[in-house]
């Protein structure tokens, strides 16, 4: 899995064209997927890869037009479904590397059986979820991860429901690569992607995704240049937790509360800051930094929250039955059929 | 004391007893050994919804029938000569069943007053007199196990479990089987716990014995074996024999098998079937639900398996939509649809065949399938290899009906040479020169391209395709041309399936046309009827959609056209929609399959009363 390209296939070197396929792409001017496709093309190469073992697929939604505009096999699916398939496409093919291209309400609200489940089981699937917050393609309903009291088209009063945090679930419910980044930080983007293809078993990114026409600017506060530092806090591993303008600021933890520390007030040093371990294995600080997107005050994280080593269920499925064989022999027709309770009639 | 041995053609035998008094293991004993001694065979499981029911209680009655003969036989019987009653609720359950002047043998020990106040008797049957006009025959299980049990080092309760063994062994005598085959069973089974086989082995033996040397059984029976085509055979249930085809179109098509499955009654046990065979490479995946079970196997089906789900009339429900897809992206998937009593949870073990509109009309938009329907339980396995090599080599959703009935009954399957079926051709695209998605051969079908193959890079979905090239289309014309071709591809398996037959009287006036499970009980009514000097001619049917080409002929030579159908009339509305044809319905909802005397009789009706003249 850690192999270049050029190293498993000697010669072939593909660049972000390669992966470009001759389909129009037509989401809206300005949406934020244009950025999310051009980071996947762009990273792709690194996968280590050929692109006829890369499958995309998806559910319904603007996100899961996705697999139409990479020139990779692809699989445009039904609403909510897009896991459940890419399951069986990985466990009939372990050898292919299955993405999945999703949105939060095809992901979170009519997939999430099979989100959480894929989670669980530890399927060697890359989930990529555009979270916009919003239904885009049935034109502006209220998702699973619409802020509470949030008016759209079928809220006129605000909606009463609390939403969904995909990074606490994601994590809950098993999964061993969990992270978060921006639709408009490229190079940040681009990494979460190429680590997220070398991860073995399920990986999920939420990708926060403008969508100008029926969400526009939800997460301006946290892409916009002037307001980015203060509310965004990149995660990195073995790194103190710092955002502000001048990294002024920091996050400290005081048992299992985060408190937010000024690094200038003379009173608190760098030292004092929590540092963050990706590969912590005990859930309890993923989940307090999950939560900072909920709490007022925050700054937003993105980066790898956690990942893990966990077997996952292709793998363990393939041993299994290597050791049954291994046990029993391949299985032929006759072993099938003359079993010891056969009996002859002449 | 002289016994007298009688010798019979015919026998049906219900065991019948609370959920844990291992019925269902006796019965299937039994089917083992009878199989073994050559008779031709039926068997029908009969259990409650409830695991475990109280114990006593007339709901938590299990019981299971056999039918064999020294001729050939469609059905588990109509009514039993012979319960074996393990308590009064499974009296009480059963009387209404059996023959006039059956045999009973009863478990004395279970009748005291607590048993028969469970059972709602008022007073015991036994000495009643309400039993008159029956051979009752009292037989003290509990206290004869113990006894024959003494000295072996279990619990009282762990001994008074092999009462059933000790049942068996009476039935043995009676029958004239040997006891031999289940000894051996029991070592197998029991081989880590020495006491249990012990005391199993010591109960049958027990059993056998009380037979032989007590003065109240004064007669044996004989039932000789059955003339059947020379051949190995073994007792397969319709869940086991789909199971068994199933990966033996794999082993045909050379593609590795996968299963996505979500547990339902009574289709479970081909998921628990299949996950026996790693060795054959079978992955079952157990989804989180239906909806997953069909999708996974669809994305099994696009990477290249033969992709496969089993589910009951709610879970098709479910997967409807998933099918949908199927049909649009045009990939292999073959969904078994064991059919169970319904709507909703309805009556999960019982059998009903009123999924057939579900089948042909259930889902959005024009979607047609193929849908198949097995007619015994031995005949799962064939088409189960059936719907298999039509989905693989026409890129197309199979549905296979079976139901409850076919699923937990047994015959004897003969076991066919591998090269005696047939063949399945697999054609994966490999060349990219002038590759397109969606173009077709001659009977409509559409390249299968898996990933993994180099230049190949495609993508399919939900969305309606450009004719040939298969990219997203939302032309009006196209859409008409592209629902055409799905059609057409489904209309064009009918010139790869058999003609319908016509069995029995060609000039009868009267056709009896059957689907699915209705076969037997139809057969052996006919051979009845016959006898009687009615007259009738049979059609079944495997193949629902596309029908065989010579359906409309067929329908068309007779005066009288009679369905039998354990539903309101489903093939009924079809064959009179679509061929314009009068038919006369003939449909059972009870949850149970039909009685060959039921069909017998409304034979005769049709055909001796003034119905229809
Ligand atoms: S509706 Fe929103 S999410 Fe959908 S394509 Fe347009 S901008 Fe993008």
């Amino acid at each position: 899995m850690e192999n270049k390209i050029d190293e498993l296939v000697p010669g072939i070197k593909y660049s972000a064209k390669d992966f470009a396929s001759d389909v129009d792409v037509k989401w809206c001017p300005g949406c934020g997927d244009y950025s999310i496709l051009a980071q996947v093309q762009r990273t792709s190469p690194d996968f280590g890869e050929r692109k006829e073992n890369i499958v995309w697929v998806s559910g319904i939604g603007c996100s899961s037009r996705f697999p139409y505009y990479m020139n990779t096999f692809g699989f445009h699916s039904i609403h909510g479904r897009a896991a459940a398939i890419a399951t069986g496409v990985k466990l009939a093919n372990p050898k292919l590397q299955v993405w999945v291209a999703t949105g939060d309400g095809d992901m979170l609200s009519i997939g999430g059986n099979h989100f959480i489940h894929a989670c669980r089981k530890n399927i060697n699937l890359k989930i990529l979820m555009f979270n916009n917050r919003i239904y885009g393609l049935t034109k502006g309903q209220y998702s699973p991860t619409s802020e509470k009291g949030k008016v759209t088209k079928s809220s006129p009063f605000g909606t009463v429901d609390w939403p969904f945090n995909a990074i606490k679930l994601a994590d809950s419910a098993g999964a061993t690569f969990i992270a978060r980044s921006l639709d408009r930080d490229p190079k940040h983007l681009q990494e979460m992607i190429t680590r997220a293809s070398k991860h073995i078993g399920m990986a999920f990114i939420e990708v926060y995704q403008n969508c100008p026409i029926f969400n526009d600017g939800a997460f301006a506060a946290l892409t916009e240049k002037d307001s980015k530092p203060d509310n965004v806090v990149i995660l990195e591993h073995g790194k103190p937790l710092l955002f502000g303008a001048n990294k002024n600021k920091g996050i400290k933890l005081d048992g299992l509360n985060p408190v937010i520390i000024d690094l200038n007030d003379g009173k608190h040093s760098i030292s004092d800051c929590w540092v963050h371990d990706e590969f912590d294995d005990n859930p309890t600080r993923g989940f307090i930094l999950a939560r900072f997107s909920d709490l007022p005050g925050f700054p937003t994280p993105i980066g790898v929250f956690r990942q893990f080593k966990k077997a996952t269920y292709d793998g363990d499925y393939y041993s299994q039955i290597a050791h049954v064989k291994k046990q029993k022999g391949s299985g032929t027709y006759e072993k099938l059929m003359f079993t010891s309770n056969t009996w002859e009639v002449n | 004391m002289a016994k007298t041995v009688q010798v019979v053609d015919d026998v049906t035998v219900r065991f019948a007893g609370d959920s844990g008094d291992g019925m269902q293991l006796t019965g299937s004993q039994f089917t083992d050994t009878t199989a073994i001694v050559g008779n031709d065979l039926s068997t029908l499981p009969d259990f409650p919804a409830e695991i475990r029911a109280p114990a006593g209680s007339l709901s938590g009655v299990s019981g299971f029938q056999l039918h064999f003969s020294s001729s050939d036989i469609q059905t588990p019987g109509d009514s039993p000569d012979v319960l074996v009653a393990m308590n009064p609720a499974a009296l009480k359950v059963n009387l209404k069943d059996i023959k006039k002047n059956a045999t009973i043998i009863v478990n004395t020990n279970a009748f005291d007053a607590k048993n028969l106040r469970l059972a709602n008797y008022e007073t015991n049957p036994l000495e009643d007199g309400s039993l008159a006009g029956y051979n009752v025959i009292q037989v003290e299980l509990n206290k004869l196990t113990m006894a024959a049990l003494e000295g072996i080092d279990l619990s009282v309760k762990d001994k008074d479990k092999c009462k059933n063994f000790f049942a068996l062994g009476i039935m043995y005598w009676m029958y004239n089987r040997p006891i031999e085959i289940t000894l051996k069973w029991l070592e197998t089974k029991f081989k880590k716990k020495p006491e249990i086989l012990e005391a199993n082995q010591k109960a049958l033996q027990a059993g056998y014995n009380y037979g032989d040397t007590t003065e109240i059984f004064t007669t044996r029976y004989d039932v000789k074996p059955a003339k059947l085509p020379k051949g190995v055979y073994r007792n397969v249930s319709g869940n086991e024999a789909a199971a068994l085809g199933f990966i033996t179109a794999s082993l045909k098509s050379g593609l590795p098998l996968f299963l996505g499955s979500y547990p339902i009654t009574p289709a479970s046990e081909i998921l628990q079937e299949l996950s026996k065979y790693k060795d054959f490479g079978v992955i079952t995946f157990q989804a989180e639900d239906e909806i997953s079970g069909i999708c996974s196997a669809i994305g099994a089906s696009y990477s290249g398996s033969l992709a496969i789900t089993s589910t009951s009339g709610p879970g098709l429900s479910l997967k409807m939509e998933a099918a949908g897809l199927a049909v649009m992206t045009e990939l292999p998937v073959v969904i078994i649809d064991v059919q169970r009593g319904g709507p909703s949870t309805g009556l999960p073990t019982k059998t009903e065949q009123a999924d057939l509109m579900q089948a042909m009309y259930g889902r959005h938009g024009e979607a047609p399938v193929v849908v198949l329907a097995a007619q015994s339980p031995a005949d799962c396995f064939y088409m189960s290899i059936e719907a298999a090599k039509i989905a693989l080599e026409h890129m197309i959703p199979v549905i296979l009906l079976t139901d409850g009935y076919l699923a937990f009954g047994s015959e004897p399957l003969k076991i066919p040479k591998l090269e005696e079926l047939p063949g399945i051709k697999i054609n994966f695209r490999k060349d990219p020169e002038g590759f397109h998605p969606y173009q077709r051969d001659e009977n409509f079908v559409r390249p299968w391209a898996i990933p993994g193959t180099p230049g190949l890079e495609h993508r399919i979905g939900g969305l309606e395709k450009k004719d040939v090239f298969g990219n997203i289309s939302y032309e009006p014309a196209n859409h008409e041309i592209m629902t055409n071709n799905r059609k057409n591809k489904v209309e064009k398996v009918a010139d790869f399936i058999p003609d319908l037959v016509v069995e029995g009287e060609q000039e009868s006036e009267l056709l009896i046309l059957t689907w699915g499970s209705t076969y037997g009980a139809t057969k052996e009514a006919i051979r009845n009827a016959k006898l009687k000097g009615y007259k009738t001619a049979h059609a079944h049917l495997k193949y629902i959609n596309p029908f065989p080409k010579n359906i409309g002929t067929v329908l068309n030579k007779f005066k009288k056209i009679m369905i039998p159908e354990l539903n309101l009339g489903q093939m009924a509305m079809i064959i009179k929609s679509r061929f314009l044809k009068d038919v006369i319905q003939f449909n059972k909802v009870q949850g149970q399959p039909f009685k060959v005397a039921e069909i017998e009789n409304k034979i005769i009706e049709v055909l001796g009363g003034s119905n229809g003249k």
